[in-house]
């Protein structure tokens, strides 16, 4: 008989997903649990692993562009910006003004449907079921825009490499204003919602820490970095597509957690509003494609381009052997990247508390996996 | 859409006699076969030569993207030397590119980032199938999943890595997929082939 069996044992091995409602797609989170207290987390992943680089590898340059929209599917338009701006960087040209500005609008709201999604399904699994219902309902005005211009309204596809492929649609502009007015008062409408209340605020504060030290030290981006205090936007330190041109803000937090992250990302969506409004009073006139071979052989070379996506630094490292397909094509992905902070910001925590950590990295399994 | 229409117009012109030219035009697009890369101004090369004098081979700029190139176990060390005196603190991604045609088959390529300095700079190293390259882990906690995922993908083994498994890819995958040898088409046969007991179409 053995001295100890597993009743003796205070430790438990608790598995969360794959398909746990929580884990925002197929996310599996190895808990081991001291009672309700957590002691650590695994995360398994790779269960939607597509190969993306190694399809990279085996396309053209403008035939891999629609796989990068399929990465993280909530934000299409910012992992096509990335893509065309890293391509472009290789073939050392720049997309002109019209399309840059046409680029900042499409990709800023963008950024604003992908935050939406986010406080939904993030406040769905705290428990607040409505808000996930009114996020869809602005969603819809920011996806209709996309499907007025390009067709498409998830993954999008809407730049090319060197510009856009399509003119702007006659009312764009008012469509993208009347999109703004319709969504600035409905941030605060949520807010209303969740930022004073008792539960929301009980739920999130003190939870899931990450300071600045952590960040840098597990290489943590976007949100989750600028709630731990960090004044750093890639829009701002490294400018690109335009971004000079406009006033902004960068928000930041104190605190480095839940809550703080919730706020940060809340007022990121004024801003891109912000962002928004001046970019589209003044898209100036001109061609929308750049002067691009159509069949695209960059020279030998390598670049690594990175932009401010939604959810972090996203970058793209090619290296080019002056053939029409990418030699190595490295996508880096923030999801990936923030998910590893997961064991650190869990240790110690409750139960109830993974679930509201997972939601607040914001995650899309389909860019963690590729 | 006009605008898009105007390139396209040209060499549809000027198709034909390019279509007779071919035989003798090809043997001529060999030459640029390297990267017309141009000396790294700054105060980071000079250190690095200083301090690795025989272990850094090269410090140049491409696009206005600075790299270096260092002899395999002189990459930790620079790691540490960048982060503590320089500032860069935050490991952007590390990556492999594979050559399988050379003695040292890949290409390490760590990408780092310093928030007080606003530069990004690349240290690549080139190494041989089979070698062991020291982990980061220690330094930048970060490389923990990044050197996975280059594991995972290339079959390169990181050495004092703590926790060095597979990580995307199940754990009975054989082979590594972004190595050059494995081809997308011959995994796709042998499945149809395991699978459904037909030949492959491909």
């Amino acid at each position: 008989m053995p001295d100890q069996t597993f009743l003796d044992s205070t430790e438990l091995v608790l598995n969360m997903g794959p398909q746990h409602p929580s884990t925002h797609g197929v996310l599996r989170v190895v808990l081991k649990l001291d009672g309700e207290k957590v002691l650590g987390a695994d995360c398994v992943i790779g269960y939607l692993h597509r190969g993306v680089e190694k399809i990279g590898e085996n396309r053209t340059y403008q035939q891999f562009a629609p796989y990068v929209d399929r990465m993280d599917y909530c934000a299409a338009v910012s992992n096509g910006l990335g893509y065309c701006l890293a391509v472009e960087k290789l073939l050392n040209v720049e997309a002109p003004p019209r399309a840059q500005a046409v680029r900042v609008v499409l990709t800023e709201l963008n950024r604003i449907a992908s935050h939406l999604i986010w406080l939904g399904t993030h406040a769905l699994d705290i428990g607040a079921i409505t808000p996930l219902f009114y996020v869809m309902r602005e969603r819809e005005e920011i996806l209709n825009i996309f499907e007025k211009y390009c067709g498409a309204r998830l993954t999008t596809h809407a730049f090319r490499i060197g510009g856009l492929q399509y003119e702007t649609y006659d009312g764009l502009e008012q469509d993208v204003k009347a999109a703004c007015e319709h969504v600035l008062p409905k941030i605060d409408e949520y807010e209303r919602l969740l930022t004073g209340n008792r539960i929301w605020v009980g739920r999130l504060t003190n939870v899931g820490i990450l300071d600045e030290a952590d960040c840098k030290q597990y290489g943590v981006t976007g949100p989750m970095l600028r709630a731990a205090g960090v004044k750093w936007d890639l829009r701002k330190a490294q400018p690109y597509s335009g971004y000079q041109q406009y006033d902004f803000e960068i928000p930041t937090g104190t605190h480095g957690d839940t809550y703080d992250r919730y706020l940060v990302r809340m007022e990121e969506m004024r801003q891109s509003v912000r962002i928004i409004r001046q970019a589209v009073e003044k898209i100036p006139e001109g061609p929308i494609m750049a002067k691009i071979p159509k069949v695209i052989k960059p020279p030998v070379g390598e670049a690594y381009v990175s932009i401010e996506a939604p959810k972090g630094e996203l970058g793209y490292f090619i290296v080019s052997d002056g053939s029409t397909q990418p030699y190595r094509l490295r996508v880096r992905p923030p999801s990936f990247v923030n998910l590893q902070s997961l064991d650190k910001m869990t240790r110690g925590a409750l139960v109830a508390d993974v679930v509201a950590i997972i939601g607040t990295i914001d995650i899309v399994l389909g860019e963690v996996d590729r | 859409m006009p605008e898009e229409d105007k390139p396209e117009v040209k060499p549809a012109q000027t198709a034909p006699p390019a279509a007779a030219k071919p035989p003798a035009a090809k043997p001529a697009p060999k030459p640029p076969a390297v990267m017309a890369v141009s000396p790294w101004e700054g105060d980071l090369p000079g250190l690095l030569k200083q301090r690795f004098p025989d272990q850094v081979s090269e410090c140049s700029t491409y696009l206005g993207q600075s790299f270096v190139v260092a002899a395999p176990e002189a990459v930790i060390p620079i790691l540490e030397l960048l982060r503590r005196e320089a500032d860069f603190d935050y490991l952007v991604d590390i990556t492999a590119v594979d050559y399988p045609q050379r003695p040292e088959r890949f290409d390490l390529v760590y990408i780092l980032y310093s928030f007080a300095r606003n530069e990004r700079i690349r240290v690549k190293t080139r190494i041989a199938d089979g070698y062991k390259p020291p982990t980061a882990a220690s330094e930048h906690l970060t490389a923990n999943w990044l050197e996975r995922e280059v594991f995972d993908m290339f079959g390169i083994e990181f050495a004092g890595h703590p926790d060095m498994r597979r990580i995307l890819l199940p754990e009975d995958w054989e082979g590594y997929p972004l190595r050059k040898d494995k081809s997308i088409i011959d995994c796709d046969n042998k499945w149809i082939e395991e699978h459904l007991g037909i030949e492959g179409g491909q």
